[in-house]
């Protein structure tokens, strides 16, 4: 057990931790209203910092060059990674490319017009989105509706997405869609990139809880997506949804976000019944408990770090990592509102604590534990997968999709 | 940056779980719960002594063995797993590591041989009754040498053959809290067997009228000096914590598998699979604590007193839940004297009390959770 840095490791985090201090942007420039994620001011900062850390070889530093990556080591990634949150410059406009699709795609195709996409990509140039989730296939995301049918050189795509983070300024997607609707429902599935340009793509924001409106449904109505675009054969697209949820988990459960510093800094501002809210020794005891979970949650991804640097890969672990970030993150901002009492209440950015921080997250919370797998199917992973339970009873695996009841 | 255990470390923790298994099956455990004696089985802890155990980190010219701090997290998980009926943690986690901390070079060479070799116990004797451990609760007193007063409950004290005192000292013109080196077997002392939650790790009261009593550390620093031993034992606990919940969630899987109802295994419900699936994040909560805390101890870093604390609280409520959950899924059979569940649920609460209750240790974690925000802030 080592929790420091070898002398290399050290070396290149003092290294990478002078150049981002260097040539990191500037975030005050940004008014508290434009510092939450697409605002134009606040993606524009992000796009340039991108390119900035591709031309100097730090954006998927574990990737080989010839994708735009550096040719460098898992470990080096995640301690610039490390050193990029603690300077407050991490953004999330190009994570779901380069954190689930595109590794996919690196993985399962071999077409090389599909991979001369991956290096732009890198710098920020051009942004990716996932379609998967449907109305109707939600945590049972094999149960996809949309059809893709071969018309000559092309695949035409028919159907809905939805829950699709980023895809109202996104260049490209990947699509999951049914090719096979005679067989069992994971069997049927192909996977596909696209142009989100494509003639009869339409992208509808959906306005959250939040009253923000990053997530968004899509429409296909008579999509062509060349053949090339298919990822892997038909058939494979069970294969690339799990490795792109498998990087997602990981990447989710690393944690983000606002800590125990943060709530504390609430605390001290906020009056209890004799003194300040950090005096209450009701509040030092939660405060107490999360800390101690959310260590946990930075002392796991140092086992994701064990496993790569033994050219492993991370394991199911990611789903227990990603299950307590979420439920802890929802706690947190419940408890930051509770000790404020009365003046929790208010999210005005002008007057609230923290510029209504803790609210706004608040109200992002029951998402992320919903969204990139729901704490239930989280537990059913690491039932399954760790614990070695039975799986769930399932009326729908033997049967031909096309014979699977639907209900609402 | 390694979250694991060395390849020699995984191998000594698997010899010292094959020795456990042999010599140490729950029906060891069971024969003391049923006839407890002084709290121990004097077999096992002369098969544990035979080991070497007792001198791992004890430095080898004081007889011991020499090796590092996560070398003995890794026996005391196997311990923990184990459920071994013996005062280890009382002599090795507590005991030696004060003589280590504050000893004086006399103190060092004339117990820490003796400790390793098995040949003494020893325990603290700090609690005086209810409450949290503060300064005021404390009225055992030394006067002119020796030492006066009553101490319960005092872990393995019936096993032990000298322990270390926390009482007020009055010689010198030092007054306020100290350590005191007394030998149980000797005059004034006088002590019975009082029934505890987990008759597998005895309890005493200790009367002590007029004991000889010898400053161990700093007199007047007798608190501080016991929170440092304390936070270092409580990393070690912490281990037997995450392998005791370890194997709860082991068994309770099992009995999953095993155990039908409604003509299926009762582990393919989601009742139970999430269940044991939020013992398993609690487990890996408390893994990860524990870890960090063995990286702090074995290095001596300044996270030191954060690390512990946060071990301790993790331990205990992972231990906790896993002991409680497991009762759940095996169900009635669960609850009877003849299952093994209770030995687990008895040294769960054993473990997280031992050393002081998790709300105690919470308030040390906030404490010093402010104290480095403040630290940061300085300019």
């Amino acid at each position: 057990m080592n929790f420091d840095d070898n002398p290399q490791e050290a070396a290149y985090r003092a290294t990478v931790r002078a150049w981002i201090e260097a040539n990191a942007p500037d975030m005050s420039v940004l008014a508290p209203e434009e510092r939450r994620p697409w605002q134009d001011k606040h993606k524009a900062i992000a796009t340039v910092w991108q390119a900035t850390k591709a031309d100097a070889g730090y954006a998927c530093i574990s990737w080989p060059k010839e994708r735009g990556g550096a040719g460098g080591t898992a470990i080096q990634e995640a301690i610039f990674n490390q050193e990029e949150a603690r300077a407050g410059v991490q953004f999330t406009y190009f994570m779901t490319g380069q954190h689930m699709l595109l590794p996919a795609l690196m993985e399962h195709s071999s077409d090389e017009a599909s991979l001369a996409r991956v290096a732009p990509a890198v710098r920020g140039d051009e942004i990716w989105c996932q379609l998967f989730s449907e109305p109707s296939s939600g945590s049972d995301s094999a149960a996809t509706r949309t059809m893709a049918v071969r018309d000559g050189d092309h695949w035409v795509l028919n159907g809905q997405k939805v829950w699709n983070s980023g895809a109202q300024a996104s260049d490209y997607g990947m699509v999951i869609a049914r090719t096979d609707a005679d067989v069992p429902k994971h069997k049927g599935l192909s996977a596909f990139w696209l142009d989100m340009k494509t003639p009869g793509l339409e992208v509808r924001p959906i306005k959250m809880m939040s009253g923000d409106s990053e997530l968004n449904e899509v429409f296909l109505e008579d999509v062509r997506i060349p053949a090339n675009q298919m990822i892997g054969n038909p058939g494979d697209g069970w294969k690339v949804v799990i490795s792109t949820l498998m990087n997602e988990r990981a990447a989710l459960g690393s944690g983000t976000g606002l800590t125990w510093r943060d709530i504390m800094e609430v605390a001290r501002n906020s009056p209890a019944f004799d003194g300040t809210t950090l005096e209450d020794p009701a509040f030092r005891e939660w405060l107490a408990d999360y800390y101690v979970g959310s260590e946990a949650i930075r002392l796991l991804s140092f086992r994701t770090l064990t496993a790569l640097s033994h050219g492993k890969a991370p394991g199911p672990e990611g789903s227990a990592g990603k299950l307590l970030w979420a439920t802890q993150t929802q706690e947190l901002t419940n408890q930051a509102m509770d000790i404020q009492d009365h003046f929790g209440l208010i999210d005005d950015p002008e007057i609230a604590m923290l510029n209504g921080g803790f609210q706004h997250r608040f109200l992002w919370a029951p998402a992320l534990r919903l969204g990139g797998g729901t704490d239930e199917i989280m537990k059913n992973i690491i039932a399954e997968r760790v614990l070695g339970l039975p799986g769930d009873v399932r009326v729908d695996k033997a049967v031909p999709f096309r014979e699977i009841p639907t209900g609402r | 940056m390694n979250f694991d255990y060395t390849d020699d470390q995984k191998a000594l923790k698997e010899e010292a779980r094959r020795f456990l298994t042999a010599a140490s099956p729950l029906t060891v455990a069971r024969a003391v719960l049923e006839n407890p004696g002084d709290g121990y089985d004097t077999a096992l802890w002369g098969r544990i002594v035979e080991q070497g155990w007792c001198g791992a980190t004890i430095p080898e010219s004081y007889g011991g063995l020499g090796l590092g701090y996560v070398e003995l997290c890794a026996l005391a998980e196997e311990l923990g797993r184990a459920v071994a009926p013996v005062p280890f943690a009382s002599s090795i986690y507590f005991f030696a590591e004060a003589l280590m901390l504050v000893g004086s070079e006399q103190q060092k060479s004339e117990l820490l041989p003796l400790v390793a070799s098995g040949e003494l116990i020893g325990t603290l004797a700090v609690a005086e009754g209810a409450g949290v451990l503060t300064e005021a609760r404390i009225s055992a007193k030394v006067s002119g040498g020796r030492v006066f007063g009553t101490k319960l409950p005092v872990a393995d004290g019936m096993a032990a053959g000298r322990a270390v005192v926390l009482a007020q000292g009055d010689d010198g013109g030092d007054t306020g809290l100290g350590l005191y080196l007394v030998d149980l077997i000797g005059e004034g002392v006088s002590r019975e067997a009082v029934s505890n939650i987990d008759p597998t790790r005895g309890a005493a009261r200790i009367s002590f009228d007029g004991a000889p009593a010898e400053l161990l550390g700093e007199a007047s620093k007798g608190l501080e000096t016991l929170h440092r031993i304390q936070e270092r034992g409580a990393i070690l606990l912490a281990f037997e914590q995450l392998g005791g919940a370890d194997r709860c969630l082991e068994m309770a899987r099992d009995y999953a598998l095993e155990r039908y109802a409604f003509g299926r295994p009762i582990g393919s419900y989601q009742a139970i699979k999430h269940k044991l699936a939020d013992v398993f994040v609690k487990n890996e909560v408390a893994r990860a604590n524990a870890y960090y805390g063995a990286w702090a101890l074995s290095t001596d870093a300044p996270e030191l007193p954060v690390a512990a604390a946060a071990a301790r609280v993790a331990g205990s409520a992972a231990y906790w839940m896993a002991a409680k959950e497991m009762i759940q899924t095996y169900g009635g059979i669960g609850v009877t004297w003849e299952a093994d569940c209770h030995f687990f649920y008895r040294r769960a609460r054993h473990l997280g009390l031992v050393i002081g209750a998790p709300r105690d240790w919470k308030r040390r974690l906030a404490d010093s959770l402010e104290a480095r925000v403040n630290a940061e802030k300085q300019p």
